[in-house]
């Protein structure tokens, strides 16, 4: 196995449970279940005792592995020095797992839908752009900018509605975009995670192929994770394209004067989605878009940037389940801390964290009427977007 | 069907008890040398009415319980020898109270040391409690119940001195309360009443499961810093501290002798911690210190060097995350130590003992001593990482352990929560009415011999 020259140098100490201040668990599966099994060093330790056979490769052993939502707090706070290498550690193992034929049923299944519908949901391809019938926007067709919308952007409810919004903030911004509609193909970032890397290459061969056939040179996305894949994980000889998240687009036209937003009075609290903040060290981009909005207060949960808690949803949990549900889910966790800083609304940037604490927030009895979880486009749409020439 | 499964998952919820191959594997070994004992069952209670029910149970199927904190003590207390139930306590992580006027804190027995400093930084940012340099999983409560130590020991001593009362379920079952708490609301001592909490501190978990405690708190000063003196001879290492002491101005008080880096090889540095509230205060303090060795640096036998404040900031650091990079000091990720307790004119003996073992296993030597209590005692730690891939450098590691075991009950000092094998050198060495009365109390509050068998156990 990749990696396997490293993993007994865990001491297993448990500084990657923590926040940076140690004043609480941040590890979302370690939270959940409490079992020392369940938090990287465990896994570390298991993955040794799999792999020199003094533990059998079982089901409920998978389900550890998979129960990680690779969001990358372990490898921010453990003090070794091999930390850069842990999330690719855990990828490697899952690996391990669908070469050994052990991955759990929900994650064998989303491989079967990926390979053979080309999404999650067994839907069919031709309805991959229909979340962009009646609007503004253009296939693409030589526009500077493509936006490209994954997965749940373009087949989950709540994903769809947050791509439209997305897509009019952009065009409001003075974006010049295009979308690639149902000739677009999943990204390929939860597969890679989950271990699949066949897949992975083959998801990443078709996109590039796509992109240079279409002549992209300028991609923004919806969902951090696309915006992680294609930044970190597709070969891009000489630069071909260049990545952004929307978030950072926006951020980059508020700088340069081109948009600004109309007032919302409203208390907000900012979730980071793991895969712009602590994998890609993305965390003032959102907060400048919500600080440029007048009359909204932005209010800090206790867990946020490089300490924010995972929604549970990372390392394909937002379609496996994994993780599983419950009072002590993160999500659940997430949006009890996110009412309880007195906020309105709970701000999100990725469409699989809007899936995850809009759920959460129905299992929690009386947070509805309380507290609202709207992406940072949706809360741009109901303030005004006030395109300047 | 199990039925004590059924049964215990009946007290703490399914979702919080295992006998999976997985959690069998992580619970029945620590990071330190000793082999893996398998448990039958890992509980996680999240009461002390749970935690009864659990110790009830186990009285009547006659199971082993093993109580675990952080699981950080690397010799092997919280393996559980003869099977049975190994309770990780770290679901009561909560901080019951804080008494600021009365400092003083109230927490859960599974409360990591990282949370009540995180908790106190941010609520009561004047008051501090003693922090030791190991991971901050490591609960307050195990680490007071093995004698740690830590920042504010020099000060103040063991941290089982700065133990106010405690909840301690008996082998028994019974939920007893120690210290002022048993007679008042306020858990502020353990005087003056007869000092019960004696039956539960040094035992490993033999004598009850501790379900709450309280500690000190004690002041915050706003600043900071740190002198490091350096010499190269032993001999004179006990009249440094104690000239330091004598003082009354360093806080943290220790000495670290290690051949990493290369350059520290042979010598001896003194790290002495000041605290002040005023640059004026933190001068003075400072002053005071380096006048009080100015014969050893006046006759060239020692002197205080600079550090760059980068090496000042790892030096200060609570805890110290470069105490367990040293885990991987052979990128082995294994590291154990034998702590040794003793009194300060010990330190050249302990100190040679220690350079000899590990020439004789040709590994590298690296002590680290604290004072404790004004130079009452000293903790002094022989450390010895080793490649845990490679079982011949783990055996070599472990046979390092028990020679500094033995060196150190020859000279005159006490391994310190020493693994098995070293309580068998303690027990060979102490007074035969001491390890009778110590059978006779354990046989009274643990009549079926459930909890923590195997230590302090005559073999």
């Amino acid at each position: 196995m990749e990696y396997e020259d490293l993993i007994h140098r865990c001491f297993r100490c448990g500084y990657c449970k923590f926040t940076k201040d140690y004043g609480d668990f941040n590890c979302p599966s370690y939270r959940k279940f409490g079992f020392e099994t369940y938090s990287p060093g465990g896994r570390m330790w298991l993955l040794r005792g799999w792999l020199e056979g003094e533990i059998p490769g079982t089901a409920d052993l998978a389900g550890i592995f998979y129960s990680c939502a690779s969001c990358g707090n372990c490898r921010e706070r453990c003090v070794m020095n091999f930390r850069e290498d842990l999330v690719d550690i855990f990828t490697a193992a899952r690996t391990e797992f669908v070469e050994k034929g052990l991955t759990p049923p929900a994650v064998r299944d989303y491989f079967r839908n990926i390979q053979l519908s080309g999404n999650p949901y067994k839907l069919p391809q031709d309805k991959r752009g229909e979340w962009a019938a009646g609007l503004e926007i253009k296939p693409f067709k030589g526009q500077e900018y493509l936006f490209y919308a994954g997965c749940l952007g373009s087949y989950d409810d709540k994903g769809k509605e947050i791509a439209q919004k997305v897509a009019a903030l952009l065009i409001g911004a003075g974006f010049d975009i295009g979308i690639l509609g149902n000739e677009e193909h999943c990204d390929g970032n939860d597969v890679k995670v989950m271990g699949e890397a066949g897949l992975f290459q083959l998801l990443a061969e078709k996109n590039i192929a796509k992109f240079r056939d279409a002549g992209v040179h300028k991609i923004i996305t919806l969902s951090p994770h696309s915006y992680n894949v294609f930044k970190n994980d597709y070969p891009n000889d000489q630069g071909a394209f260049t990545v952004m998240h929307y978030t950072q687009a926006v951020s980059a036209a508020l700088e340069e004067g081109r948009v600004s937003f109309g007032e919302l009075d409203t208390k907000v609290t900012y979730h980071d989605p793991c895969y712009l903040g602590r994998h890609n060290e993305e965390y003032e981009s959102p907060r400048k878009i919500l600080s440029s909005i007048p009359g909204l207060s932005l209010i800090e949960m206790e867990r946020n940037s490089q300490d924010s808690a995972c929604c549970g949803g990372g390392g394909g949990n937002v379609f496996t389940d994994i993780l599983g549900g419950g009072p002590e889910s993160p999500a659940r966790v997430r949006v009890r801390e996110a009412a309880a800083t007195g906020a309105e609304i709970l701000a999100v940037a990725c469409p699989a964290c809007a899936r995850m604490l809009e759920d959460a927030l129905k299992a929690e009895e009386g947070l509805e009427k309380r507290l609202r979880v709207l992406d940072i486009a949706e809360i741009a749409d109901r303030a005004g977007i006030n395109q300047k020439a | 069907m199990d039925q004590v499964f059924d049964k215990l998952a009946e007290i703490v919820g399914k979702e919080y008890v295992s006998n999976r191959s997985e959690e069998l594997f992580i619970y029945s070994r620590d990071m330190g040398t000793m082999p893996p004992h398998k448990p039958d069952y890992i509980v996680l209670p999240a009461s002390t009415s749970e935690v009864q029910k659990v110790i009830l149970l186990a009285n009547q199927e006659k199971i082993p319980v093993v109580p675990m904190g952080g699981g950080l003590v690397l010799s092997a207390l919280t393996v559980p020898l003869k099977g049975g139930i190994v309770l990780d306590m770290k679901r009561m992580h909560h901080i019951l109270e804080v008494n600021a006027q009365n400092r003083y804190a109230i927490v859960e027995a599974g409360t990591p040391q990282g949370r009540l400093q995180a908790h106190l930084q941010k609520k009561y940012p004047h008051l501090k409690h003693s922090i030791p340099d190991a991971p901050p999983m490591a609960t307050i409560a195990g680490n007071i119940l093995i004698h740690g130590s830590g920042h504010l020991s020099q000060a103040t001593g063991f941290h089982s001195e700065m133990l106010n009362g405690l909840e301690v379920v008996l082998p028994t079952g019974e939920i007893c309360r120690i210290g002022s708490c048993s007679t008042s609301p306020y858990w502020f001592s353990r005087a003056p009443l007869p000092d019960l909490a004696g039956l539960f501190i040094g035992w490993f978990g033999t004598t009850g499961v501790i379900t709450k405690l309280a500690i000190k708190l004690y002041p915050r000063p706003a600043l900071k810093d740190v002198l490091v003196f350096v010499t190269e001879e032993a001999d004179i290492i006990p009249d440094i501290l104690l000239k330091i002491v004598d003082t009354e101005m360093a806080e943290d008080l220790v000495v670290v002798a290690s051949e990493y880096p290369s350059w520290t090889r042979d010598l001896q540095l003194t790290m002495i911690n000041i605290t002040a509230n005023s640059d004026a205060e933190m001068n003075f303090k400072q002053g005071i210190i380096r006048e009080c060795l100015h014969s050893y640096a006046k006759d060239k036998s020692g002197g205080f060097i600079d550090m760059p404040l980068m090496m000042k900031g790892v030096l200060l650091e609570t805890p110290m995350r470069t105490v367990t990079r040293f885990a991987d000091a052979r990128e082995g990720g294994g590291f154990e130590y034998v702590g040794a307790i003793m009194p300060v004119g010990l330190f050249p003996q302990a100190y040679q003992a220690g350079v000899e073992i590990a020439a004789r296993h040709e590994l590298p030597y690296s002590m680290v001593i604290r004072v404790i209590g004004r130079c009452h005692s000293l903790m002094f730690a022989y450390g010895y990482p080793f490649n845990r891939g490679d079982s011949d450098d783990v055996e070599k590691a472990r046979q390092a352990l028990h020679d500094s075991n033995l060196a150190s009950l020859e000279i005159g000092a006490i391994p310190w929560k020493t693994e098995e094998p070293g309580q068998q050198l303690i027990i060979k060495q102490m007074d035969p009415e001491t390890l009778a009365l110590m059978n006779r109390v354990r046989s009274l509050l643990d009549p079926n011999g459930i909890m923590n068998p195997g230590n302090w156990e005559e073999k």
